[in-house]
This record gives structure tokens, C-alpha cells and sequence, in this order.
């Protein structure tokens, strides 16, 4: 177990270094602006002790890593700063809209991984039969769709038209469990559609890779009925792969949460970071960003982690 | 009665919808049956073992490279041309209808083949660029500049693509020159994650080692030796790129981010008309739709491609 | 013994069996109408080269065919039952329980997340034979049979845990398991190095002979065969060439191929010996007290051997003896780090790198598999003709010229081949291509790695005559890496045998293989089987197992 648990340790700090790199690097971007922070708040028309008076407020006068560290400290224990425009804390206007966007993803995520990975797998069983060629063009379809398409179909056919759903996520934090799941189905469906056909067409590559292992054929010879491979042979050596995949869609969430957010004006984090960008509002976008890369990484590194854990090679050394 | 009627809009739609699978099969038998006849000898040969999916595919993006280069002579209106009021209903002149500004539906779509595409393409080539020469590099070299080259691009694979280019965009301003590079920069390290990978399956091989013991340099390496053995799966990765860089505008212009106005582009003008959905109106679909249907069909492609080249190993 | 038995004992009876393949958008026969009697208790030999289709018809002697191939025609029938029209459940229960299977490679075919003795145990559980813990107990039983270390405990090993023979005799204890009639073994034997070839053989044969159990040996190696079968089988291409019994087989084979088969091993080069000491020639390579490592390992410890002008150095040791690292410690893609490389008496820069073109051009390499040695997407005319005009600068006609001659050299028709893809080939043609790239720079030195391993015997012949009369021609000095000691007699002039990164005796051919021997070299030597059935009962017995 010793050696599971220095690579596991040696991960999570190459991880931990990914992150810190990472809040460099949007912390100079942020510098890269042309002229400075302080003339973007102002604009161009601003005088000059204008400026100045924003830069010392700003502590823009400090030397750059100075104002990284601090930065960095802040957002360590929680705290981004204030928003350039309402001059309100980011960390305020940022929580509430992260849960709603965890709620989200999370819900989205809990429809589309058992349907997502049963549906792999039965396909890869079935492999080049009808069945599976449908489903290789129906998954093509949803993952070249952008999400805003399916969003708007799906607004046109279940709220427009039909009415059974509304087109507008509102919720509010009052709001019962039900009501709110309501509310926000349309969306999560969105995500589902695609993430559903990420994860199908991955899972099936998965299962069909191991089902060519020589160990699978042995079964096989061995009078091993079909189920009984792919539950005792198939499916204890496949967690690795399975893990990769739904880390990597529940990273794609991420992204595809920003799109549908906008698309049914959903109080989100995506929503924020959207709104942020077009007013130039680089604390929020500086925080919305490293909240968005930390969860990323923590998905690689859950799944990375995973697949050390159910390796049964390093489970099980010599 | 009522629970009828409230299914009646879908059940259309679904009648719809096979007419328009039967039709798009219809093109795509007639369309390979045209190309096996066109090709010469070894593209026919292939052609005939194609699904119907790749030509359908194919037949797509004959059709939107066409629009592209032949915007200007196959629109009626220019791109920025008002030539009705806002959201006028389709007549026989305006067959779409017309925009938010009353600018023409039609060629607005037409245009945006040019502008969207292009600007994708343009964007994928120079990731490609980057991503694919670093790549073979590496893989050829070895040594710490792998290291160097493959730790970078982890870093930069490991913050979400539209977010970091959200955080491009918000600083640098979202100009079409601007908009190119950042995405070019954010997807070079992707293609040359799978480069490195793709050589380095040829860099292992004794012909490699003969050539190296021979004293052959990186660039004869590089040319002959591994570039015609990585030919095929660098090309599929090609068309995957541009799907995900082509999303990845449209998503950015339908946030309003991207391509800037008054540029007919796909993206934004979905954003432009969605209030139409609430009124019941598919016009805010139709670019959507185009935007789709172009990745599909490049997507049918790339699997056939990816099919061919997973076949023909074994 | 095979007319007496016909009536009461035939337990399996194959009838014009045809099997068909997926290749090429359309279905190719591939076994063309085998016939095949088995009793019980009987052994039968199935041999042939690559492509005779000796798998394909064992697993279909258990009414299985893998993805891409069908059974066309015939029929399999097993104890009087028809395996060609049972439903699926029901040969799952025959496969489970009456007829076993024995996988070349045990470490691949074992599931790494499972213990040895869970898939042992799997078939008699599920199909009520025995239970859970009778089966245990049983299957450790027969761990000590097959004479497994600890087989109390090995059991409880996961695959990864056990060497790769052990792994082989689990396998054949786990085909045992509900002690079927019939076990096919296909070519258990192969992937293992010969010193733990030799306990797994004696462990099947035994265990076989114990249980009465009826068993198809599938191998491409005779001596093998010969030590297992009772009858042979001779296959080629997917056709029967001949069948007698073992004895008979082996000393008055009928048929053309069998009996080209049986002739390869006959080739023997004169032996030659070192220059006078009295000349000054250095040798073309030396190697003095060279040690190698990959990162913290070290793996290779003070080896020294000399490979004379016109000389054949045959390199000699199981898998991780460190043959192929002197090879790259040589060529310069490992630089040593400890000891010198010298060429003609001149030394060596460590690194390939920092050697001159023309010292990069004195020693060249043919590898094992002609597959990866050869660019697939190089025409054959720029394969050879990038070394000539690389070195030579040789371009246009005097280049044509050259790689002609070259083709002509290694035996290949210049208009035929000059403008050809190495996929178009067959293996032999390309290993010559190989060589014909090796010349292409005039070396004094070839570094030849296995480079009959992957070969028919045939055709392996072929190679070894081939590069044989190129060194008399040429004077060339080979360094011949192998681990298969009949290609060592053949082609030989002094032997260097290494074990764990040491040599362990070296010197001519002909003291090499007369006794006394160093211990590991009499190991090795006496492991390599031979064509005599009583062989390897007679080496157990030398042995006192």
C-alpha cells in the first residue's frame, strides 16, 4: 500500500502545482491589459489624479508579486476582492450563483452518468449491430450540436409550444426541492443530451478495448455465460477507464454550463462570468476563472487518483 | 383532447424530421453514386465501402464550401444591407424572413459560411501549426525539451477552453486578429498532446533507430521518416479540432464575445433573434441548425476516416 | 494403436472442416475441409508455420471461432455430440466442463483482478462440478502436482505476482479443474525461454498421462511436438499435409514439406577461427569491461568479447541476459558507463551522437522484426538507396545502379521489387530488404539481432544461408544475437553466453559444445529440446526430477 500511497501524494501535489501555476497565469493576464486596471475602471477620459488616486486605492502601486501574493492569500481563505463596478465583494456575488451552478451540473450529472454508461455498455455488447449504428449517429448529432441549439429546441417544443415546462430558469433560494427541480429541467436535459453522448461514445471505446484482452477470450473458453463476463472479467478492470470518462464529461459540464445559463437566463456562475467579461469586471472574472480551473483539476485529479485506486496491479503489489 | 393537442406540435415535427432523414439519405446514395463514378480508380474504390453517413458528410461540406466562396454571387442582399423592417416575416423576397435589424435572414446564412467557417478554419490551421511541428519535435527530440513542451501544454489543457478564452476575450478585446490567435493558442497544446502521441508510436520503431544510427538529421527524421507514417490520424484530428474550435466561436459570438457585429455570423445571430423562440418562430434555429449541421457532417467524416484507419491496422 | 481404438474410444471427430475469415469486405476460406480423429487419453500434435491455421482449428474444436471467423462447413463432433449446431448454452457448458483450453500467454490471459485460484474455482462453482471449497482444496492438489512452489499459498497470488512458467503450469492446473476429457493447449510453451520451457513441458506431460486426459498440442516447434504427441498432424495454409504417429513422423515423413521441415536444422557453416596471434589485425569490434544501466538498474556488469574480420560472434542468453543492451552499447544509443567500445582498435565516442558519418557507417544493425524495420510508407528503391546515398553520395543512375546490385545481392529479381512497398512483401523478403539496407553502407561490422526468431524455419534457413555467403563475399564480421541455440550451431564461429547482464563463458563454437560446460551453459544447452521423443523423459531422468 506504501507505493499506492506515494503516487497517490506525488498526484495530488503535481495537482496542487497545476492550480498555483494556473493562478499565475490568470493573475498575468490580468496584467498583460493594456494600460492598467485603473484606466479600464475609468476610462480613457480619465485625469490623471483620477488615476492615481484609483491605483492607490486599487493598490496598484504595489510591485506585481507583491499583488499576486495578496491576491493568492485572498482568494486561499475565500476572499476575491470587490467587484469594479458595484465596488460590492466578489466572494458575495460569487457564492450563491456557485451553488446554483453546482446544483446544476450536479443534477445534470446525476440523470446523464448511469444512463450514459448503461447505454456504453449495452452498445459496445451489441457493437455494428443496428442498434449501435443509430446510436453512433444520434451521439455525432448531440455532440456536434452547440448547446444553445439544443437549448432553444428543447425551449421551443417542451415550454413554447407544449407548456409543460418554463423556458426561464428562475430560482431562488426559497425555493422547494421540487419546484426547483421543475424549473431547471430544461436545462440540466441540455447538458444531459451532450454530455450523455460524450460519455456513451467513451464508454462503448472503453468496454470494446478490454473486451479484445486475451483474459476476456480465456472466460469465454471457459464456459463463462456472457452476463457473468462482463460482471466478473470485464467490469473490475474497466473502473480506470469508466473514472476517466465521467471525470472528463463532468469537466465538460463546466464548460457547457456557461452557454446553457445564458440560454435560459439561469443565476449561475457562468452567467456572472459572461456578464463580467463584457463589463471588463477582472475581479469576478479573475475568481469566476480560478474557480472554474480548481474544479477541473479536481476532476482530473479525482479520476487520476480513481484509476491508481482500482488498479489492481498497484493494489496488489508483489 | 387537450393532452393531444399539446402533442400534436411534436408529433409533427417528427414527421418532419423523417422526411428530412429520408431526403438527406436520398442525397447521400445519389451522391456517393456520383462520386464513385467521378473519382478515379483508387477514390472510387474507397468511396464504394463508405457508409452513407460519410457521403452525406462529405456532400455537406461540398455544399458549405460552395456557399462559402460563392457568398457574394448565391446571397440576394449584402450582409449588412437592411432591406426590410426588424423581424419581417419570410415573403417571397426575404425567403427566411428578416433580422432584428430587418437585415435579409437568407443571406445573412449564406454569408456566415464564409465569415464562421472561415474564421474556424483559419483558427484550427494555425493551432495546427503550433500544436503539430512542437509535437513532432518532441517527439523526435526528446530529452527536456519534451518535458518542457508537454508539461506547458498540460497546464494549459487543465483550465476549460471557453474559460480561458473568456478571460483572453475580457482583456484583450474580442477583434476578429485577436480572436484567432487566442484560439490558436488554447487548442495548439491539444494538437500537439496528440502529435507527441502519434509520433512517439513512430519514433519507437527500428527504422527510426536505423535512421538515427545513420546519422540522419531531425528534419529528415521528421519529413520522411515520420510525418508519412502519421499522416492518416493527423488529418482525422484536423476535423476534430474544427468541430470543437468551430463550437467553440459560435458558442463565444452567441455570448456576444466573438465575432463582432456587423459580420453576419451564426453564433450571434442566434443570440440576436432568440427572442423570436418565444413566439413560437424556428427562425433563431436556422443558423443554430447551420452551425450544426456542418460538425455533424464533419464528424460523419472523421469517424469514417478514424474506422478506416482502426480497419485497415488489423 | 489407432486402428484398435477406432471403434470404442474416438472422442472427438472432425469432418472436412471449414472455416472462414473476414478480410477485405468479403469472407476468405482459411481451413479448407480438415479431417481429425481423437481418443481418449490420446495426444495429438497439430504443427505448421504461421497462417496453417493450427489455432483456428483447436478453438473450433471446442465449437468456438474468434470475432471474424465462422465455421462454413463440417462437422465437430465431440463424444457424440455436434458441436457445429449446439445452442450457445450448451457449449458453454461443455467448454466449462468437458473440453479446456491452455493459452499462449498465461500472463495475458489470467484476469489481473482476480486471484489465481477465484479463476480456477470459477468454472466447477457455476457449474455445480464442485464447490467452492472441494474445488479449493482440489486446486491446490494440483498445484503440487504440477510442481508449483508453495502450492498451499500461490492460489492466493494475484497473476502479476507469479512468474511467467509458473503462471503457464496455473493455467494447465486451471484447465484440469473439472477434469475434462479434452484440453487444447496452443503453443503454452512459446513465449517462455528455454530453461522454463522445459518444467512446464514435463508438468503438462505428466499431469496429462495422470488424468488419462485427451489433449491437441498445437506448436510450431518439432522437438516440442516430438516430447508431447502421440500422433502428428502436419498442416499447411489451412490443408493437411500429413498425420502418422510421433515415431513414425519423425523418421520417414512422406511428404515434400514435412521432410523440408525436418531438414532445416541440417545446415552447419565451416567453423573459423581467430587470425593468427602473431598478426597484428585488431579485431573489427571490441568490447572491453562495459557496463550499462537503464536509470538506477543496472544491466549490464563488465562484459568483454572480441568479433574478428570475416567472424560470426553468436550472443547467447534468455530474455533479461542483457544481449540486446550490448547490442545498443555498441551501436551508441546506450552510452556505457563504465568501459570502451573499440572499433578496429580505435576507440569509440560513447554516444551515437558524437560519432563520425563514416564510424556510423562501419557497423550496422538488421533487427528481429522486419515489420518495424522497414518504413511502410518508403518505397524498397529508397530504403536501400538512402544509406548509398547517404555515405556515398551516390544520385540518379550510378544510385539505381547500386540498390540493383543491392537487390540482386540478397537474392531479389531488381525489376520486381525495385519499386514496391515493404507491406507487399512476405517476412523473408523483407528481412532481405533489411539486409540489403545494412550492405547499402558497405560495413565491416553487422549487428544481427534475432533475426530468424520471427521467421519460419523455411524461411529462417534461408536468411542464415543468405547472410552466410554475403560474409564470405563481403568479410564481414557479424555479432549474432539469439537466443535459440540450433541457429548457434548453424551459423557460429566463437559463442559468448550471457546471464543477468554477465557473460558467463565464451569462446569457438566447437568447445562451447562439448563438455564440461559452465553450469548455466550446460543448463541451456541441455534444455534446447530435440527431435528424439525420449528426449526430455531421458533429460528428467539425467536430472533426477
Amino acid at each position: 500500500m506504501g507505493d499506492v500511497l506515494g503516487i497517490v501524494a506525488k498526484r495530488l501535489g503535481l495537482g496542487l502545482l497545476t492550480l498555483l501555476i494556473i493562478s499565475a497565469l490568470i493573475f498575468i493576464a490580468v496584467e498583460l491589459l493594456p494600460g492598467d486596471i485603473a484606466q479600464a475602471v475609468l476610462g480613457q477620459g480619465a485625469t490623471e489624479s483620477n488615476l492615481a488616486a484609483k491605483r492607490a486605492e486599487l493598490g496598484l502601486n504595489d510591485p506585481a508579486p507583491v499583488r499576486y501574493l495578496r491576491w493568492l492569500g485572498g482568494a486561499v481563505t475565500g476572499d476575491f476582492g470587490v467587484s469594479l463596478v458595484s465596488s460590492e465583494s466578489v466572494t458575495e456575488a460569487i457564492t450563491p450563483r456557485f451553488k446554483n451552478t453546482l446544483f446544476l451540473a450536479l443534477y445534470a450529472a446525476a440523470i446523464a452518468v448511469p444512463i450514459a454508461i448503461g447505454l456504453g455498455v449495452l452498445v459496445a455488447l451489441f457493437r455494428n449491430s443496428l442498434f449501435d449504428r443509430v446510436a453512433n449517429v444520434l451521439t455525432l448529432t448531440s455532440i456536434s450540436s452547440p448547446e444553445f441549439f439544443l437549448g432553444y429546441i428543447l425551449i421551443l417544443y417542451f415550454s413554447v409550444n407544449t407548456g409543460w415546462f418554463p423556458s426561464i430558469a428562475k430560482v431562488d433560494p426559497d425555493m422547494g426541492m421540487a419546484e426547483r427541480l421543475e424549473r431547471t429541467f430544461l436545462p440540466a436535459l441540455t447538458l444531459v443530451l451532450v454530455v450523455v453522448a460524450h460519455m456513451m461514445r467513451m464508454t462503448r471505446a472503453a468496454i470494446i478495448n478490454l473486451l479484445a484482452s486475451p483474459y476476456i477470450e480465456m472466460a469465454r473458453l471457459k464456459g463463462t455465460p456472457a452476463w457473468k463476463v462482463i460482471v466478473k472479467h470485464a467490469l473490475p478492470n474497466s473502473w480506470a477507464p469508466i473514472i476517466n470518462v465521467v471525470a472528463l464529461n463532468l469537466a465538460y459540464l463546466i464548460t457547457g454550463v456557461v452557454l446553457v445559463e445564458v440560454v435560459f437566463v439561469y443565476p449561475g456562475i457562468g452567467q456572472l462570468l459572461v456578464d463580467s467579461v463584457s463589463k471588463r469586471d477582472f475581479p469576478i472574472v479573475q475568481a469566476c476563472c480560478l474557480i472554474f480551473a480548481a474544479t477541473f483539476i479536481l476532476l482530473n485529479l479525482a479520476a487520476d487518483i480513481g484509476s491508481i485506486l482500482t488498479n489492481p496491479r498497484l493494489r496488489h503489489p508483489k | 383532447m387537450e393532452a393531444l393537442e399539446s402533442w400534436m406540435p411534436l408529433l409533427t415535427t417528427l414527421g418532419k424530421g423523417a422526411l428530412v432523414i429520408a431526403a438527406a439519405v436520398v442525397v447521400s446514395i445519389i451522391f456517393k453514386a456520383l462520386l464513385v463514378a467521378v473519382l478515379p480508380g483508387e477514390g472510387a474504390k474507397v468511396m464504394r465501402t463508405a457508409p452513407l453517413t460519410a457521403s452525406f458528410g462529405l456532400f455537406i461540406i461540398l455544399v458549405y464550401a460552395l456557399a462559402g466562396i460563392f457568398a457574394p454571387w448565391i446571397a440576394p442582399y449584402g450582409e449588412a444591407e437592411i432591406v426590410s423592417t426588424s423581424f419581417a416575416p419570410p415573403d417571397e423576397n426575404l425567403i427566411l424572413g428578416a433580422d432584428q435589424l430587418g437585415r435579409d435572414m437568407f443571406s445573412r446564412v449564406i454569408f456566415g459560411a464564409r465569415n464562421t467557417v472561415g474564421i474556424a478554419l483559419l483558427a484550427t490551421s494555425l493551432a495546427f501549426l503550433m500544436g503539430a511541428v512542437a509535437g513532432l519535435i518532441a517527439a523526435t527530440r526528446g530529452g527536456w525539451m519534451d518535458q518542457v513542451l508537454g508539461r506547458s501544454a498540460d497546464v494549459i489543457m487543465s483550465i476549460p477552453s471557453l474559460i480561458f478564452s473568456l478571460l483572453l476575450l475580457s482583456i484583450f478585446g474580442s477583434s476578429m486578429f485577436v480572436l484567432i490567435i487566442i484560439i490558436a493558442i488554447i487548442y495548439a497544446p491539444r494538437v500537439f498532446r496528440l502529435t507527441r502521441a502519434v509520433a512517439g508510436d513512430v519514433v519507437v520503431m527500428d527504422y527510426i533507430e536505423a535512421a538515427r544510427l545513420r546519422g540522419e538529421g531531425l528534419w529528415y527524421l521528421i519529413r520522411k521518416e515520420i510525418l508519412p507514417n502519421s499522416k492518416a490520424p493527423l488529418i482525422a484530428e484536423f476535423g476534430l479540432e474544427f468541430c470543437f474550435v468551430f463550437l467553440l466561436i459560435a458558442g463565444l459570438s452567441f455570448l456576444g464575445l466573438g465575432i463582432q457585429p456587423p459580420t453576419a455570423d451564426w453564433g450571434s445571430m442566434v443570440r440576436d433573434n432568440a427572442t423570436l423562440i418565444s413566439f413560437g418562430e424556428i427562425t433563431p434555429l436556422i443558423p443554430a441548425a447551420a452551425i450544426s449541421l456542418l460538425t455533424v457532417a464533419v464528424n460523419f467524416v472523421v469517424d469514417w476516416m478514424l474506422y478506416r484507419s482502426s480497419g485497415l491496422k488489423e | 494403436m489407432t486402428d484398435a481404438s477406432e471403434h470404442k474410444d474416438l472422442l472427438l471427430k472432425i469432418r472436412d472442416l471449414r472455416i472462414e475469415g473476414y478480410s477485405d469486405e468479403s469472407w476468405v476460406e482459411i481451413v479448407h475441409g480438415i479431417n481429425l480423429d481423437l481418443h481418449r487419453g490420446e495426444v495429438l500434435g497439430l504443427i505448421g508455420e504461421s497462417g496453417a491455421g493450427k489455432s483456428t482449428i483447436g478453438l473450433a474444436a471446442m465449437g468456438f471461432t474468434r470475432d471474424g471467423c465462422r465455421i462454413s462447413g463440417g462437422s465437430v463432433n465431440f463424444d457424440g455430440i455436434e458441436l457445429t449446431k449446439q445452442s450457445k448454452r450448451d457449449l458453454r457448458k461443455l467448454r466449462g466442463v468437458r473440453i479446456a483450453y491452455v493459452a499462449q500467454s498465461a500472463a495475458a490471459s489470467f484476469n489481473p483482478a482476480h486471484k489465481l485460484i477465484d479463476q480456477h474455482t470459477e468454472a466447477p462453482v457455476h457449474y455445480n462440478v464442485k464447490s467452492r471449497v472441494d474445488s479449493q482444496e482440489d486446486a491446490k492438489e494440483l498445484y503440487e502436482k504440477l510442481r508449483l512452489p508453495n502450492p498451499q499459498e500461490i492460489g492466493f497470488r494475484y497473476p502479476h505476482q507469479v512468474s511467467g512458467g509458473q503462471l503457464q503450469r496455473a493455467m494447465t492446473a486451471m484447465a484440469m479443474a473439472c477434469r475434462p476429457d479434452l484440453i487444447i493447449f496452443d503453443e503454452p510453451t512459446t513465449a517462455l525461454d528455454v530453461t522454463t520451457q522445459i518444467e512446464v513441458l514435463a508438468a503438462i506431460r505428466d499431469i496429462v498421462e495422470q488424468f488419462n486426459t485427451a489433449a491437441i498440442y498445437i506448436t510450431h516447434d518439432l522437438a516440442v511436438v516430438a516430447q508431447m504427441a502421440d500422433r502428428i498432424k502436419v498442416l499447411l495454409k489451412g490443408d493437411e499435409v500429413e498425420e502418422a504417429d510421433t515415431a513414425t513422423m519423425l523418421s520417414s515423413p512422406q511428404e515434400e514439406y514435412t521432410k523440408s521441415l525436418w531438414a532445416v536444422r541440417s545446415f552447419r557453416k565451416p567453423q573459423k577461427s581467430r587470425p593468427e596471434a602473431s598478426s597484428s589485425e585488431p579485431p573489427v569490434v571490441s568490447v572491453d569491461g562495459v557496463d550499462a544501466s537503464y536509470g538506477k538498474l543496472k544491466v549490464l556488469n563488465d562484459v568483454s568479447f572480441d568479433v574478428y574480420r570475416g567472424m560470426t560472434v553468436a550472443v547467447v542468453g534468455e530474455s533479461g541476459s542483457g544481449k540486446s543492451t550490448t547490442a545498443r552499447c555498441i551501436t551508441g544509443l546506450l552510452p556505457p558507463t563504465k568501459g570502451t567500445i573499440r572499433f578496429n582498435g580505435q576507440e569509440l565516442p560513447s554516444s551515437y551522437k558524437n560519432r563520425t558519418t563514416d564510424q556510423l557507417r562501419q557497423a550496422q544493425m538488421i533487427y528481429q522484426m522486419a515489420d518495424t524495420a522497414l518504413n511502410p510508407r518508403i518505397k524498397i528503391c529508397d530504403i536501400i538507396g538512402r544509406p548509398a546515398q547517404f555515405y556515398s553520395g551516390l544520385n540518379g543512375a550510378p544510385l539505381k545502379t547500386r540498390v540493383e546490385e543491392l537487390l540482386d545481392l540478397i537474392e531479389l529479381e531488381p525489376s520486381q521489387y525495385y519499386n514496391r512497398y515493404p507491406p507487399e512483401l512476405s517476412g523473408g523478403q523483407k528481412q532481405r530488404i533489411g539486409i540489403a539496407r545494412a550492405l547499402a553502407a558497405e560495413p565491416s561490422f553487422i549487428i544481427c539481432d534475432e533475426v530468424t526468431s520471427a521467421l519460419d524455419q523455411l524461411v529462417a534457413e534461408g536468411i542464415l544461408k543468405l547472410l552466410d555467403r554475403l560474409q564470405s563475399t563481403l568479410d564481414l564480421a557479424y555479432m549474432f544475437i539469439t537466443h535459440d541455440l540450433a541457429t548457434v550451431r548453424s551459423i557460429a564461429d566463437e559463442v559468448v553466453v550471457m546471464k543477468e547482464g554477465r557473460v558467463v563463458e565464451q569462446g569457438p563454437k566447437d568447445t562451447m559444445f562439448t563438455p564440461p560446460h559452465h553450469d548455466y551453459t550446460d543448463l541451456l544447452l541441455s534444455s534446447v529440446p530435440e527431435m528424439d521423443p525420449n528426449w526430455l523423459t531421458q533429460l528428467l531422468e539425467e536430472r533426477g526430477v
